[in-house]
């Protein structure tokens, strides 16, 4: 699939199948095409070449039938804010055409539990809250693919944990979920399966665990320490042939466990190596 | 699916009045107080100094068969254009109906559908203020909700199709300074146009305003037969505006 926008290829040749039953973290760095291929799947975006197919229906001209099979988190917050909770979920409710809306609304409140703040106007609740009906909105009409945009970006930790508590549920009632972030930890928690997406194309896919022990091996030693010291254990690391890179003061030698003789000081932190040492080898981009 | 359908519409209607629930008390307070002081003002002001009547007309009756116009037009034109603008840029609202099965063709008409009828009903508050001061009840009145509605309508579509091409909120000064005060002056409201220069009486004569005030005084003092050809023009503007919204809306909203 390609979609650009003037002279920027935002989605360029991207191929990605989703099975159904399974949470696919579609991680990357800010840019590498996430929501735009995310808006290409409710059709709000038109590719410009490639063929592309939800839930059994062809888009674009089929999006109107697969939108109503799928839900929807946005990455902003686009609640009406004067208008009551129980009326936020409703209104959706009657979009998706949901043949019992006021069993609907009680549904989708116990998820978000906000039911005893169902008569209160949405920026009477907390963040936390609302990042909470966002989510049971787009699952209003229990669809069968919920797709999640940045789903935690910009949130106290604590209110994502919140909200990882609730996708992990839903996760394990067997929803299918294609979830963008440009958050490790997220996707590592919470994805079956990570599509590592740089420029517009997938270049890596498989469980977090495969991935690391493809891409990153057993071991990662950061080093701290002045910068000549940080210049001259990077030399002798890439000398035998270890992927070095940046992490924020220090410098992380990728595989660490494959070096010889010395390439290690002794004063090294050796971690397990992680989704992130993966993350940012594939995409030359640091990790949030 | 199919294209229209009175789900995906009535739904984007229902999120309207969820919040219209929120606000009315404010809209309806001026909507009745505005009527009251321009008849006060210039119906009482001039009657009792510089003009009695309009052919044959009171002027107080005159001008508050004309106020219907004003209110229709600020109440469907403006929220038109700063709501759909409010919608689109600072509360992402069209990003998440849109995600929903409903497409730009349906979200467009249920907005138009939405300002009409309640334009409608505010464009009778002049009227009902005009009986209270005095104007006979007519039979012919009871078409004026008719009238406001597919005028509205009408300028429903070109708030929405200003919404959608205008780059910046603060261009809508050039749109209500070259559009909608000029279209609310030259309507007939406080004076008629016959006393104007004849070519600019028969561009006025394009005006939506001008005939939905001619119909409204048709209503009120008795109908002619080109009062039918005034209600197909205003039906005929509500359909032009309607498609060059949607068509707007589309290449804003859709990337």
């Amino acid at each position: 699939m390609v979609k650009r926008f003037g002279p920027i290829t935002a989605v360029d040749g991207l191929d990605l199948e989703v099975p159904e039953g399974i949470c696919l973290g579609l991680l990357g760095p800010n840019g590498a095409g996430k929501s735009t291929t995310m808006r290409l799947l409710t059709g709000q975006a038109i590719p410009d070449a490639g063929e592309l197919r939800v839930l059994g229906h062809d888009l674009p001209g089929d999006a109107k039938a697969a939108r109503a099979e799928m839900g929807v988190v946005p990455q902003l917050d686009n609640l009406d804010v004067d208008v009551t909770v129980e009326d936020n979920l409703a209104i959706f409710a009657r979009l998706y055409r949901v043949p019992d809306v006021a069993a609907a609304v009680d549904r989708a409140l116990d998820l978000a539990r906000l039911r005893d703040r169902r008569r209160d106007a949405v920026d009477e609740l907390s963040g936390g809250m609302r990042r909470r009906l966002l989510l049971a909105r787009g699952l209003v009409h229990e669809p069968k693919l919920l797709l999640l945009d940045e789903p935690t970006v910009g949130l106290d930790p604590q209110i994502r944990t919140e909200l990882w508590t609730l996708i992990g549920e839903l996760r394990s009632r067997g929803t299918t979920i294609l979830m963008s972030t440009h958050y490790i930890e997220e996707a590592e928690r919470l994805a079956d399966e990570v599509a590592v997406m740089a420029k517009g194309k997938v270049i890596s896919r498989g469980h977090p665990v495969e991935l690391i022990s493809e891409h990153a091996g057993v071991q990662t030693a950061e080093i701290y320490g002045p910068p000549e010291l940080l210049t001259e254990a990077r030399a002798k690391a890439e000398a035998q042939g270890l992927s070095v890179r940046p992490a924020g003061p220090a410098i992380a030698i990728v595989g660490s466990e494959r070096a010889e003789n010395g390439a290690i000081p002794d004063d090294a932190v050796v971690r397990a190596a992680t989704l992130e040492d993966v993350f940012v080898m594939l995409t030359g981009e640091e990790a949030e | 699916m199919r294209r229209l359908e009175p789900a995906a519409i009535g739904g984007v209607m229902s999120r309207e009045l969820a919040n219209f629930r929120t606000y009315w008390r404010g809209t309806t307070f001026s909507s009745v107080l505005e009527p009251i002081v321009y008849l006060l003002a210039f119906g009482l002001g001039f009657s009792a100094t510089l003009v009695d009547e309009v052919d044959g007309i009171p002027y107080i009756e005159f001008v508050g068969t004309g106020m219907v116009a004003t209110a229709v037009i600020f109440s469907s034109a403006l929220p038109a254009m700063f709501g759909t603008f409010v919608k689109h840029r600072f509360q992402n609202t069209y990003d998440a109906i849109l995600a929903a099965p409903v497409d730009v063709e349906e979200l467009v008409t249920a907005e138009m559908l939405w300002i009409g009828l309640r334009s409608g009903t505010y464009g009778c508050v002049p009227l009902l203020v005009t009986i209270a001061f005095g104007l006979d009840p007519a039979p012919g009145m009871l078409l004026v909700p008719l009238f406001c509605f597919v005028t509205a309508l009408g300028f429903a579509g070109f708030g929405v199709a200003m919404a959608a091409t205008v780059a910046k909120i603060d261009q809508f000064n050039y749109v209500t300074a070259l559009c909608i005060t000029p279209l609310f002056l030259v309507a007939g409201t406080f004076f008629p146009i016959d006393g104007l220069p004849q070519g600019v009486q028969v561009v006025a004569q394009l005006n939506p305003l001008l005939q939905l005030v001619e119909l409204v005084r048709g209503g009120a003092f008795g109908f002619e037969a080109v009062d039918l050809a005034r209600f197909a023009y205003l039906c005929g503007f509500a359909l032009l505006t309607w498609r060059i919204a949607i068509r707007q809306m589309y290449n804003r909203l859709i990337d």
